[in-house]
């Protein structure tokens, strides 16, 4: 799941300058931005979640 | 005139650094305090010496010799290439000599955020090698980008955008580099022994010395207003008449910061916590410095009451929720104090004319060019930062020892405490 997750991220980043490349038009742009955005917050939310520490495996 | 103002603006940032280790020593417990220090030293020495080895090569000024590739007609800047060792830096010039040197400074505050993060179990020796390269490699790529002529400058040129990603005092380049490096660490050094317990509940781990956490917030605010002075002047090429506004927004974007962290912690937990507001104090500073210059002072209030807001909340939360332990709140102040100064920019931000040629508020544009770099620093620094500090920890082992944990790092790694006169309380040793 973290390396998905920061695959997730990377995929996303992608999606933003994908975004710059091929779109002109300012509201589709900003739509394949905030798209691309979300795709790295699920990204985020899966390294997230796949560091927080069992229960009974803390230190 | 305006040199001048520079080279005095360039003089009050090492105030900054010093009220970060400050802040970050008074935060840890006292057994912790003196290596936090120790840690604070090594990175500046670290973080400088790589910068002038490799890491200006790939930053380099604005206008100098750079990697530039051609993707559908438009150009994108990627890295500069300057020699090694500011070889090819006129140094004893006045301009390009005080640059540097204020980049240095930018540099060294960076690598004292991660410290906060890894904080009571991070080795010396690799705390050296991390700091390393975040100085050589991550903060460089990401300031080019930003502040040398890179592509997320120019996409108002190359793209229509604004004008370009605008980050005037450092928020997202210093600040939410140095946050977002400092979840790396957190993530890769794990909770410290004791911090959850058997169940994952969070133990409290307090604060050794609020003043000290609390003087360093005054010494970070004299600090600040020099490092967003610079910012303005020497990266944002804003008019010397703006730089009162520089002063007033830095000030007003900490206080109301503070209070709204006063507020929330006296409405949570019935009494104002000390080192929450100096976590709010700090993160109002990070978020107002990308549009020091160029927002209005009531905008610069809401700036600085919605980061007092997010920073005890985002504190309280991953710590709780997501394992994250962050005794300096690193995370939260720097990295999440970063992002919201950036996406603010894009919303309050009213460019004058003198220095962008045309005057105008912010349009769907320069948001989009503030989500951008926003999304560069979590989609491009977060990996880069995480994948190279795995890789060094398969080589140097980045936590301490858990023996060395319990005595603490002061006794295990420095030979010595910081205050040899204090009792220790022998439960501190015991395993939850």
């Amino acid at each position: 799941m973290r390396i998905a997750g920061f695959l997730l991220l990377i995929a996303g980043w992608f999606l933003v300058l994908s975004a710059l490349v091929l779109l002109r038009a300012a509201w589709p742009q900003a739509a394949f931005v905030l798209a691309g955005m979300a795709v790295e917050a699920l990204g985020l939310g899966m390294v997230l979640r796949s560091h927080v520490t069992p229960h009974g495996r803390h230190g | 005139m305006s040199a001048a103002l520079a080279a005095a603006a360039v003089l009050l940032i090492p105030l900054t650094i010093a009220g970060l280790a400050v802040i970050n020593a008074g935060l840890v417990r006292s057994r912790n305090a003196a290596h936090l220090m120790m840690a604070s030293l090594c990175a500046v020495g670290v973080g400088a010496a790589a910068y002038i080895i490799c890491g200006f090569s790939w930053q380099g000024l604005a206008g100098g010799p750079a990697s530039v590739i051609s993707v559908a007609g438009r150009d994108w800047n990627w890295a500069a290439r300057q020699p090694l060792f500011l070889s090819g830096v006129n140094v004893t010039g006045f301009a390009q000599g005080l640059a540097v040197w204020m980049q240095i400074l930018c540099v060294a505050l960076a690598t004292m955020i991660p410290l906060g993060g890894g904080a009571e179990r991070w080795r010396l020796s690799a705390m050296c090698a991390s700091t390393a390269l975040l100085a050589g490699i991550t903060y460089p790529l990401f300031a080019h980008w930003a502040w040398g002529g890179g592509w997320l400058a120019q996409l108002g040129v190359n793209y229509g955008l604004g004008y370009g990603f605008v980050d005037v005092g450092g928020s997202g380049t210093i600040h939410c580099v140095g946050g977002l490096t400092a979840l790396a660490m957190v993530w890769i050094l794990g909770p410290r022994r004791g911090k959850y317990s058997a169940d994952g509940l969070p133990m409290a781990m307090p604060a050794h010395h609020a003043v000290f956490a609390l003087f360093g917030c005054l010494l970070t605010w004299a600090g600040w207003v020099g490092l967003n002075t610079a910012g303005a002047l020497l990266i944002g090429a804003i008019d010397p008449g703006r730089l009162g506004l520089v002063g007033i927004n830095t000030t007003l974007a900490a206080g109301s910061a503070a209070l709204m962290t006063a507020i929330v912690t006296r409405i949570r937990f019935g009494r104002p916590d000390a080192s929450l507001t100096a976590n709010g104090w700090v993160a109002g500073l990070v978020a107002g410095s990308a549009g020091c210059a160029l927002v209005p002072p009531a905008a610069a209030i809401v700036i600085g009451l919605i980061a007092g807001l997010l920073a005890p909340l985002a504190i309280e939360n991953l710590e709780s929720r997501l394992s994250i332990d962050d005794p300096g709140g690193a995370v939260s102040v720097h990295a999440i104090g970063g992002i919201w100064g950036l996406i603010a920019t894009g919303m309050f931000a009213r460019f004058p004319m003198e220095s962008f040629g045309a005057r105008g508020r912010s349009d769907v544009g320069q948001w989009v060019a503030q989500l951008v770099g926003v999304a560069t620093l979590l989609g491009f620094v977060l990996p880069l930062s995480y994948g190279l500090n795995r890789l060094l920890d398969r080589f140097l082992p980045q936590r301490a020892t858990p023996e060395g944990e319990r005595q603490g790092l002061d006794l295990h790694e420095l030979g010595a405490p910081a205050y040899p006169e204090f009792l220790t309380h022998s439960d501190e040793f015991l395993q939850r």
